[in-house]
């Protein structure tokens, strides 16, 4: 861990993307499902729909037994995938279909690292940029563990993202800008995904803190859940994050043996594209 | 990269390294918004490592509140009816509270009043170290969260009870396992939320760096005095040191003064429930292999896919899924030895106990009896055996009884 900059060589569809978006004078809408949630096939038709419905990045999550930085919705939902038979290969898998009708999108997957250390970081590396996988998001990979994942998914071409948080002072920051590529991921509350919302000063200003550090993109996320407030985020920063609000529209639409119901993927991505219409209203 | 630190030769004693390295195992493997505050108790632990004021303080309420030194107690009913090596008892279950979990809660509660932390929180499995941290909290009135798997709640309620007039809120923690490593996950999502002023006590010798160092910093008071003790009975330190392990800091204490001695045969004491062929147990180190959890690398219970598996243990304090990071780096380079004990052997060892010395264990030290049972009659009479009696068994009667099929007269 240092803040020697590590020279980024080469380009992902995250960073055509957010050039894209920069060219059109908007900010970004990034969706996270889990992968798996509540089944497989289900999973990746709303997957297969979400770029129509206009996000313009996705996240999905690697389901975890112990997701310690989530809330209560993506907690739940990662539990659904689990029994519903997710592994990290399936998710794998899931990338690899997605990518059949669809090459421009960004892939980013998102998750905690103890199932990437079981299937083995060299064997992972290599099979999630064979699927198109673009970033990854390990949320209990600080810089201070950047040996493990960061520097050799940068060997491989893929990008390592890194959160920053409030909690995150600027010399702090030159830290965990060192080795960041892609974009940059404000948590913009202490807490867990989904519990809190910040107040849109307060991400602002820190939007352009991290900018007078940085040239990368700035996403923001935990705890956006409308399309307004999505539209207010993005106005300030490069992307505005979706994650449990559109779990929680899974979650509503599952019956009580877990089965997903047949309008499921329709509401999913009826949302998204709410969202996306709010983001839309950001063009400079 | 900052420069790794120069080991010094010959000595098991020096680790971790300054990012928290045992070996492979250890590290800080946790959410950004975490890692400013990680590093603020990692220096402010420094600092009061090396603060002769500090170690007054520690060492007054230690004496005067915990009761320490305790005592290095010869079993001789214990020793007889075994007809092997002398077996002497660290009497950790007579310190104030009923455990060794005191010790480390003194210590860091002093931390948090420095740092200047104003909330307490901190995971409980079998209630020991939650009422170890809820007395520590009302001596320093603190306001205190306890997180407890609602599993535990139901099979420890003397304890629940106890916090709960200490004047802690007892959160119960209803999903995956109900048991100690959920209660660890809520933990970790509070202090996330909760970063400015609350101070995350945890329990045992595991999680993040520096939490491995420093439980075991604060326990190895225990090997200190029976080091001493065992000189000033037998005139020789001991040949043989038995402690049970969950997490794992009441055997890190025991150990580490003694880890460079290399006559001195060490052994740890999983819980192997049901029988580790059944795979409902806790035997992480016997069972399980290397991942990251809760902070650390360490030895877990885990699938093909690297999903963490329920622990299972009569013993609420030995039911997690992982091990301390030092734990399995002393397991790697055989130092100590680790071995298993089942649910229905720690019942006979409770009762025997119970009976020949009138000593009520905790059914985590019962684990480390249960060893013991097997292995001083194994030793030669002059073999000198310490094992650590980590706590007292008040707060298992309802399970021991519920085992045996006797029907409790008085709800407790």
């Amino acid at each position: 861990m240092s803040t020697q900059k590590y020279a980024v060589t080469f380009e992902t569809r995250i960073d055509r993307r957010f050039a894209k978006l920069k060219a059109e004078g908007r900010g970004g809408l990034v969706t996270f499902i889990t992968a798996g949630d509540p089944d497989a096939n289900t999973s990746l038709a709303i997957l297969k729909g979400l770029p129509a419905a206009g996000a313009d990045v996705i996240e999905i999550g690697m389901p975890f037994s112990d997701p310690m930085a989530d809330g209560p919705s993506i907690q739940a939902s990662s539990q659904r995938a689990l029994k519903a038979g997710m592994t990290l290969k399936k998710t794998l898998d899931q990338v690899r279909e997605f990518r059949v009708g669809n090459d421009d999108t960004p892939i980013v997957l998102m998750g905690y690292y103890n199932p990437i250390y079981i299937y083995g970081v060299d064997k992972f590396l290599t099979d999630a940029k064979a699927a198109g996988v673009d970033g990854l998001i390990v949320v209990d990979l600080p810089p201070e563990e950047e040996g493990e994942l960061c520097i050799p998914a940068l060997a491989a071409g893929i990008n390592f993202i890194y959160l920053t948080a409030p909690t995150t002072d600027d010399a702090r920051l030159e830290v965990v800008l060192a080795k960041a590529s892609g974009f940059v991921y404000y948590v913009s509350i202490t807490g867990t995904t989904g519990t809190a919302k910040a107040a849109i000063n307060d991400i602002e200003a820190a939007v352009k803190r991290i900018r007078a550090h940085t040239d990368l993109p700035v996403a923001v996320g935990f705890g956006i859940t409308s399309a307004d407030f999505a539209e207010a985020v993005a106005r300030v920063s490069d992307a505005a994050v979706v994650g449990s609000a559109l779990v929680n529209v899974i979650r509503d639409h599952v019956d009580a043996n877990g089965k997903a119901r047949p309008e499921l993927v329709d509401k999913a991505l009826g949302f998204v594209r709410e969202l996306a219409n709010g983001v839309g209203r950001s063009k400079a | 990269m900052s420069k790794p630190e120069t080991p010094k030769p010959n000595t098991l004693r020096n680790g971790p390294d300054e990012r928290g390295h045992f070996g492979i195992y250890g590290g800080q493997f946790v959410a950004e918004t975490l890692m400013p505050l990680i590093h603020e108790v990692a220096a402010a632990f420094e600092v009061a490592s090396n603060d002769p004021e500090f170690a007054r303080e520690k060492h007054y309420y230690l004496t005067q509140y915990v009761g320490r030194p305790s005592p290095l107690y010869f079993a001789e009913r214990l020793t007889r009816a075994l007809g092997g090596a002398k077996v002497y008892l660290k009497r950790e279950d007579l310190n104030h509270t009923g455990a060794h979990k005191i010790n480390n809660c003194i210590g860091q509660i002093l931390l948090a009043k420095r740092m200047g932390k104003t909330r307490i929180i901190a995971e409980t499995g079998a209630g020991q170290h939650g009422v170890a941290t809820a007395t520590v909290c009302a001596l320093f009135d603190l306001p205190c969260t306890i997180y407890m798997g609602a599993k535990d709640i139901e099979r420890q309620a003397p304890n629940v009870f106890r916090m709960k007039m200490l004047g802690a809120e007892v959160r119960p923690v209803t999903i995956g396992s109900k048991s100690l490593k959920d209660a660890m996950n809520e933990a970790m999502r509070d202090w996330v939320a909760n970063v400015a002023d609350t101070y995350y006590l945890i329990g045992t010798a595991a999680g993040m760096h520096p939490f491995p160092k420093m439980v075991r910093d604060f326990q190895v008071v225990i090997g200190e005095e029976t080091r001493a003790q065992c000189i000033e009975a037998e005139g020789r330190i001991p040949d043989t040191l038995v402690a049970c392990i969950g997490g794992g800091s009441n055997a890190i204490g025991l150990f580490h003064p003694f880890l460079d001695d290399a006559d001195v045969r060490i052994v740890a004491v999983e819980a192997a429930g049901k029988g580790i062929e059944s795979g409902e147990h806790a035997a992480s180190l016997s069972a399980g292999s290397p991942g990251v959890l809760h902070g650390n690398r360490t030895y877990l219970l885990q699938d093909a896919d690297g999903q963490i598996q329920e622990a299972h243990s009569i013993s609420a304090g030995l039911d997690y899924p992982g091990i301390g990071p030092e734990h399995a780096w002393l397991h790697d380079i055989g130092r100590v030895e680790y071995v298993s004990i089942t649910d229905a052997e720690a019942l006979d060892a409770f009762t025997l106990l119970t009976k020949l010395e009138g000593i009520i264990p905790a059914l985590e030290s019962a684990h480390a009896l249960a060893h013991v049972k097997k292995l001083a009659p194994q030793l030669p009479k002059d073999n000198i055996l310490v094992m650590n009696l980590s706590g007292r068994g008040d707060k298992d009667l309802n399970t021991v009884a519920a085992h045996i099929g006797v029907e409790m007269g008085v709800s407790l």
